[in-house]
């Protein structure tokens, strides 16, 4: 997004999107926040022991799961929401970058940033078994 | 130690992280995962985890910033990102089968080579302006501000690049870090972009290689709430306090202190990899 005639234009985009995604990770840090702070009013006293890996219940490991489990009130859920915000949040930026590309009609750079999309989203939804 | 314990003390040494890797230049996601590992005893998986979510909100919490400043070439970074997003997925599906004592050496070393990185005086190479074939085809000749004004340049070895990337790919999945040192190497050294850009473009591109990978050990179960949260609230803390005291602090000072705390680290996991006791 460098082409010289348009070079103004793309730096307010850039910027809008900067902005935005700045806003993205303060929304995704306050929600991780009111849910840490449950969590440990809860289960603050609680023993911990994370010297062994056990992995996490499947609620907290699927996107429906943690959603659904959020809205319940579950404070885990909560924190766990807030750091999948946090994990779309350069997504997002990929996906704004690809419209971008596209005002401009750029149709390799649309290819190239589709494929960057395609996997992100992958990686965020099925996971690799 | 109870939860309320351990998450105000990783929050607490999650912030130094954060600020230190601010201040230096260096990024706080390289010690993040030794500290939990060896100070608190945290299973590695567990570690990778909590680290790669900080990584992402401290690159994309600092990318505005530098948009503003007009640094960051975009079709540079996405093209880039290919590649690291390959590597990204590669890593998490092979830190499934690799055992735990190969991932702490390979993690000593790269904290050692942080540590050399970070002692070496930069060389700033001249910036080229002559155009290279896969440079020219892709449109990623562009141009950045300097004070004598819009400064052209020229990229070069893309496919060399391209392929250093996907190693950064596959080193941030495995280890849960950013993998800045390496990606500006490759613009910087490699491709011939000016190293305020290939910083730059570096930032934009470290959240999203890392987003890839997160968003596959969410669905392993790698990611933990009540270890997560500390180590990611107490790192962006930290990279923002950092940020804003960046022009009074003495960076030579808090290099040299972060260098050590590097190598101390760097001992620590070849020593627990070795013997197989991490």
């Amino acid at each position: 997004m460098s082409d010289r005639g348009s070079r103004v234009s793309d730096d307010t985009v850039e910027q809008f999107i900067g902005r935005l995604l700045q806003i993205g990770v303060l929304f995704a840090a306050m929600v991780t926040l009111v849910g840490g702070a449950i969590l440990l009013v809860q289960h603050g006293r609680s023993p911990t022991d994370y010297a062994t890996f056990r992995g996490e219940p499947a609620f907290l490991r699927s996107l429906a799961g943690i959603v659904t489990a959020a809205l319940s009130g579950d404070s885990r859920a909560i924190v766990q929401l807030g750091l999948v915000l946090l994990i779309a949040t350069p997504i997002a930026r990929v996906a704004f970058t690809l419209v971008a590309f596209a005002l401009q009609r750029d149709r390799v750079y649309v290819g190239v940033t589709a494929i960057v999309l395609a996997l992100l989203l992958f990686g965020l939804f099925f996971g690799i078994a | 130690m109870t939860v309320l314990t351990l998450a105000l003390l990783v929050a607490g040494g999650s912030f130094c992280a954060g600020l230190l890797g601010a201040l230096t230049g260096l990024g706080g996601g390289i010690v993040v995962v030794p500290m939990l590992t060896l100070l608190f005893h945290v299973d590695l998986r567990y570690a990778v985890g909590a680290s790669l979510v900080s990584v992402i909100a401290t690159s994309s919490g600092a990318a505005a910033a530098y948009v503003r400043e007009g640094f960051t070439n975009v079709r540079v970074g996405i093209l880039l990102e290919v590649a690291t997003t390959v590597g990204a997925l590669v890593g998490a599906a092979v830190a499934r089968f690799t055992p735990t004592s190969a991932l702490a050496m390979l993690f000593g070393a790269v904290l050692f080579y942080t540590a050399i990185r970070s002692m070496r005086r930069r060389v700033e190479h001249t910036v080229l302006t002559t155009p290279d074939e896969w440079s020219a085809r892709l449109r990623l000749d562009s141009d950045y501000p300097t004070p004598r004004g819009r400064q052209p340049y020229s990229v070069r070895r893309v496919p060399a690049g391209f392929g250093i990337m996907f190693g950064a790919g596959v080193l941030s999945a495995l280890l849960g870090i950013g993998s800045g040192i390496l990606k500006v190497l490759a613009m910087d050294q490699v491709m011939g972009l000016p190293f305020k850009v290939s910083t730059t473009t570096s930032n934009f591109m470290i959240g999203v290689t890392a987003a890839a990978s997160a968003g596959v050990y969410l669905h392993r179960g790698y990611i933990d709430p009540a270890i997560a949260f500390p180590v990611m609230l107490g790192v962006l803390g930290g990279a923002l306090l950092g940020a804003r005291v960046l022009t009074r602090a003495n960076p030579e000072w808090l290099r040299k202190v972060f260098t050590v705390i590097v190598v101390v680290m760097a001992i620590e996991m070849l020593y627990k990899g070795f013997t197989g006791s991490l």
